[in-house]
């Protein structure tokens, strides 16, 4: 694993590479027997703090596992998997609820938010649940840097999709996790809506300094990445450094046609 | 179509449960009634068949004949019964004297509560040289009694108690206690003694001694020699027959009986059903909501059908068909349930000593036909109103991504006609509270007011459960989310809350006017009350005048006097006049007199004739234009006419009302002198010596009982606490369906909410904290009813106390602030309980799925 940080990246040299989550030989397996189908193999990955890392893989290929038990929402069959100093397994549920509130931010697909709250109160829903003050001078830098100044009263419905994953970037981003899982945050957004949203995200690794770990099969979305991790039959396969979206795309085009000759 | 219905009620049997489950209660309850009075009455009916079975003709004084001699008819003579015997086609005839006889087990205690303990005489058959046995009594051990110190009981009741032949038992039959011995035990066929009562026979004469007066009797029956019908017999008793009596065939009397036991089941059943219907009427929301929620959980389906060319008719009907097969699942589980609960509430009966006779379990017909129409038409009816909605959903539903909303059809309408409704019902209660006969106009507004209440709920549920929001906010995040969940759907909770609503109201307005009534009776009876003691039967049957004179006797006992009870004619009208000790009654009784005292009370018929000096309470004064100095003729049961002189109006009340005079200007004239209560006045006032002392004097008879002013009250907030304990059992099932609902309603919740669950889960909220959410939401819900519910009924309770209050005037309303808080602890509790199964569902929620995008 490299030790470098990547220039491309644009940021400083203050940060040390120290991964905020890692898996070593992660393993899930799902049934038992003839129908027991293996979706990630020995899986080892460390994703570097103030990073942005894309998931990449075909449909089946295990990215969304991957994320969910690095994240703590699933449970994992064997290996291990970390989030900072944090080993997970083993871990109850109470404590694995606590970590994903203190250490773990979201971006879901689609059921962000909640519709009885307002845009403010969804974005600092993570710090009411631990019964936390938000830090109010970081909560306005994070409300302005994805642009919702204006329509903190308004209720989700009164928003359109890309400002309701706007807030929840804004969400994951407000309780200053470690780290972000985002599983496919542009999936239902049209493509100026989502370049929008991926930029917020790329912005708050650059500006910021988070670290984010994105699960996609949107070349595009990739593209917004410091690094790609390809994924496929649960192993990984291939990895890019600052990729652009054709390279993806090539990459991509490879893995289909290898599948399709084996 | 059909098919399509019958798939989905198997596709969604687990949210069905809860509907099934509603209406099935409500069914069961319709039908256990019904299986439980035809089986009473059946069994009634038949055991009171036996109990004729020795009668052909039974002459008896006639109650419905009016000769203008006061009080009761004419007792039967002896010489009728010569008569009778001798009348051609007679094989015997046998003269019964009856009445209540109380009878101690061995531990002192009455046997049968005091109320089904009868006593009568054993009537030798005459014939055999008039040492013969009454073959209506045949004797399992011993012999029939043959002097005033012995008496033969019923085998049941030897069997519950005990006793056997050589037992001496106290007993007692109006207040003096008799040792008698048991000289044997017999088996009848009596229904009383096969409805669970207790039978003792004394001889003839006795009998006489102790229920009516020598040489009479109650009734005589008459056995029809061979080849003598029915008729014949009682057309030649007919022509013996003194005035003011009756002759009647042994199957009339059968039949009358069973009559009379079938209307006494009529307001039995009436009562139960009516409960029956509460509990179905609350189980439509029930059911209403279920349907709703699972045509809105099914929008895209039914819109699929609507796009392949299902028209709207066709959609509509496919929810309706769901509705008759839930419906039709239930009514015959409810059947079921309810043959068991029938039989149930029999042995229940039977277990708290109310025997009942034994019979078989009726199922009749048309309980099967009444219970399954009433639940197959419930669940349709209920089901009517989502079926429709379903009808409405548009064909391009099925494309749309978008999830069934909630409606956000603008509730101005239903809030403005839930307004006018709930105004209206309003005001007509108010209006009845002043009416002259206000009786059904509240009854109709109490209706509409809670018609109009319901269409208002979801307006009234933002509001009252923001309210609740400062205690919420003690339980953070999961409150916050609870409170917003409650109201997010105003129309479901509104549906939810009302179920419970409706149970409360009826339940605190009845306590209210319980609570108003049982303050109101206890007025009445101790404000007047200056005794220390009262003494009665404890069944209040007559007390014989010798309870007043052995307590008079006491050294204690400073001052005494009975209230007798003596029926008059006043300008060919009967009255009763109530007599007491004219001397004592100013220590023993407090009255508000309008005009006079108690003052000459004690003079009684001036010597050498003329007229006795009586008080009179303001109504009877005014009904009658009497003044004070005013005269009253009256006419005695013996004949004698008298006079009386207004001394003095009172204020009276329902207890205490009435012509009041001295017994000694009356007791000549009354053929069986016996008391309805005895007041003492004691030295040093009350005390549970003292108490004991007058029990001993009386020889601590069970079937007496001493109180003080605490006792009378007691025994009053105790009568009245047993009726609202039945009230409260009977609307605990309407309760029990409004549970259901909670369950049901949260159980949608959760579902429909599981990928929002699923993602606090994730960001996280442990499951701790989403079962709370849960639970807080419930809570929330369940008290919005029980408030409104306490509410309305504090209200309905005011308005009816009002109407009361104009024929009970010392009726005033009584807040039962303690009830109430029970009350609302107990919706409380039901909000808890119901959200036991969801709140566990929803903690447990796979998290994954819940978040995975489609």
């Amino acid at each position: 694993m490299t030790t470098t940080i990547p220039g491309a990246s644009g940021r400083g040299t203050a940060y040390a590479a120290v991964p905020a989550a890692g898996a070593t030989e992660l393993t899930k397996v799902y049934g038992e027997g003839e129908t027991k189908v293996v979706a990630l193999d020995r899986v080892s990955v460390e994703f570097m703090q103030g990073e942005f890392t894309a998931i990449m893989g075909p449909s089946g290929s295990g990215k969304s596992t991957l994320m969910h038990c690095m994240a703590g929402l699933d449970t994992i069959s064997g290996g291990s998997s970390r989030i900072g100093e944090t080993e997970l397994t083993g871990l109850k549920d109470k404590k694995l609820t606590q970590l994903r509130r203190d250490k773990v931010g979201f971006v879901f697909q689609a059921f962000n938010l909640l519709p009885t709250l307002n845009a403010l109160e969804n974005i600092t829903l993570p710090m009411d649940i631990a019964g936390r003050k938000p830090d109010e001078q970081w909560l306005q830098q994070v409300v302005e840097t994805v642009g919702l100044s204006g329509r903190l009263k308004h209720r989700p419905s009164q928003l359109s999709g890309g400002q309701q994953q706007r807030v929840a970037v804004a969400r994951a981003l407000a309780a200053r996790p470690e780290i972000i899982f985002a599983d496919e945050p542009t999936g239902n957004l049209d493509s100026r809506s989502g370049a929008e949203v991926l930029g917020f995200l790329r912005n708050s690794v650059r500006e910021l300094g988070q670290t984010v770990v994105m699960v996609t099969h949107d070349p595009v979305a990739a593209g917004y990445a410091d690094r790609v991790v390809f994924l496929a039959d649960g192993r990984i396969v291939d990895e890019l450094r600052d990729p652009t979206s054709e390279q993806v795309l090539d990459m991509m085009k490879r893995f289909d046609a290898k599948g399709r000759v084996s | 179509m059909l098919r399509t219905a019958l798939r989905n009620v198997f596709a969604h049997k687990a949210r069905l449960l809860m509907t099934v489950l509603a209406v099935m209660l409500g069914v069961a309850f319709v039908s256990g009634t019904l299986v439980f009075t035809s089986t009473i009455s059946d069994a009634y009916t038949k055991s009171s068949e036996q109990g004729f079975d020795h009668v052909d003709v039974r002459l008896q004084p006639d109650e419905d004949a009016d000769e203008g001699r006061p009080g009761d008819p004419p007792p039967l003579t002896q010489d009728l019964l010569d008569q009778a015997a001798a009348l051609p086609g007679v094989k015997s005839a046998t003269g019964n004297v009856a009445g209540f006889a109380a009878l101690a087990d061995k531990d002192g205690d009455l046997v049968g509560d005091g109320w089904s303990t009868s006593g009568a005489n054993y009537y030798p058959a005459t014939g055999d040289g008039g040492r013969g046995e009454d073959p209506r009594y045949p004797m399992q051990d011993g012999r029939g009694p043959e002097n005033a110190n012995e008496i033969a009981i019923d085998a049941k009741t030897a069997e519950r108690t005990g006793y056997e032949v050589g037992d001496t038992p106290r007993m007692s039959v109006d207040g003096p206690v008799l040792e008698p011995t048991i000289t044997g035990v017999f088996t009848t066929d009596d229904g009383n003694v096969a409805a669970g009562g207790s039978l003792v026979l004394f001889d003839t004469e006795t009998a006489q001694d102790l229920f009516t007066k020598p040489g009479e009797y109650t009734e005589i029956d008459l056995a029809a020699a061979p080849g003598t019908s029915e008729k014949q017999l009682r057309a030649e008793a007919q022509k013996i027959l003194p005035a003011e009596s009756e002759a009647l065939t042994g199957t009339k009397l059968a039949d009358d009986q069973a009559r009379e036991i079938e209307q006494g089941m009529d307001g039995l059943r009436t009562a139960m059903l009516a409960f029956a219907g509460i509990a179905l009427f609350v189980g439509i929301f029930l059911i209403a909501n279920t349907f709703t929620m699972l045509v809105a959980q099914r929008t895209k389906e039914l819109a699929l059908l609507r796009a392949v060319g299902a028209s709207r008719r066709q959609v509509t009907r496919s929810v309706l068909f769901e509705a008759v097969a839930v419906g039709t699942v239930a009514a015959l589980a409810g059947l079921a349930a309810g043959a068991g609960i029938g039989a149930g509430l029999r042995s229940l009966m039977g277990a708290t000593g109310q025997t009942v006779p034994d019979g078989p379990l009726i199922v009749s017909p048309s309980t099967v036909i009444v219970s399954l129409v009433v639940g197959i038409v419930v669940t349709v009816l209920a089901a009517w109103l989502p079926a429709r909605r379903a009808a409405k959903i548009p064909p391009v539903a099925a494309m749309s991504s978008v999830h069934a909303q909630a409606s956000t059809r603008s509730l101005v309408v239903r809030n403005v006609i839930g307004a006018v409704i709930a105004g209206g019902g309003a005001l007509m209660v108010v209006a009845g509270t002043t009416a002259d006969d206000g009786k059904a106009l509240m009854g109709g507004g109490a209706a509409v007011l809670l018609i109009g209440i319901f269409v208002l709920t979801p307006l009234l549920s933002r509001p009252l459960i923001a309210l609740s929001a400062p205690l919420l906010r003690m339980f953070g995040v999961s409150g916050k989310l609870a409170r917003q969940n409650a109201v997010r759907n105003p129309r479901r909770t509104a549906a939810t809350a009302s179920a419970l609503m409706i149970g409360l109201t009826l339940i605190t307005g009845l306590t209210v006017i319980g609570s108003g009534i049982s303050n109101a009776i206890d007025k009445m009876a101790t404000d007047a009350m200056k005794a220390d003691y009262s003494v009665s039967m404890s069944n209040f049957t007559p007390l014989s005048p010798e309870v007043e004179k052995k307590l008079s006797e006491l050294d204690e006992v400073t001052a005494s006097s009975p209230l007798r009870t003596v029926p008059v004619a006043i300008g060919g009208d009967e009255e009763d006049l109530t007599a007491v000790k004219g001397e004592a009654v100013g220590q023993l009784l407090e009255l508000d007199f309008a005009e006079g005292s108690f003052d000459g009370l004690a003079e009684g018929v001036p010597a050498g004739g003329g007229a006795a000096k009586a008080i009179v309470d303001d109504d009877t004064a005014e009904d009658e234009g009497w003044k004070t100095g005013d005269t009253i003729e009256v006419t005695y049961q013996d004949g004698a006419k008298g006079t009386l002189t207004v001394s003095g109006i009172y204020h009276g009340n329902e207890m205490i009302k009435g012509i009041m005079l001295d017994t000694s200007v009356v007791n000549s004239h009354v053929d069986k002198i016996t008391d309805f209560e005895v007041w003492l006045k004691t030295e040093g006032g009350e005390s549970g010596a003292m108490k004991d002392k007058l029990e001993a004097a009386l020889g601590d008879n069970p079937a007496i009982a001493v109180m003080n002013e605490e006792d009378v009250s007691e025994a009053i907030a105790g009568l009245i606490s047993m009726m609202l304990n039945i009230l409260y059992a009977m609307l605990g099932m309407a309760v029990l369906v409004a549970v259901l609902g909670v369950i049901n309603t949260l159980a949608m919740s959760v579902f429909e909410r599981s990928q929002e669950i699923g993602m606090l889960r994730a960001i996280g909220l442990d499951r701790r904290a989403v079962k709370r959410m849960v639970r807080l939401e419930s809570l929330v819900i369940s008290l919005f009813g029980g408030v409104l519910g306490i509410g309305l009924g504090v209200f309905l309770g005011w308005a009816a106390g009002e109407l009361i209050s104009s024929s009970l005037d010392t009726y005033s309303l009584v807040l039962p602030w303690e009830r109430m808080g029970y009350f609302l602890a107990g919706a409380a509790l039901v909000g808890m309980l119901a959200a036991l199964w969801p709140a566990r569902r929803a903690s447990r929620l796979n998290m994954l799925a819940a978040i995975k995008s489609e």
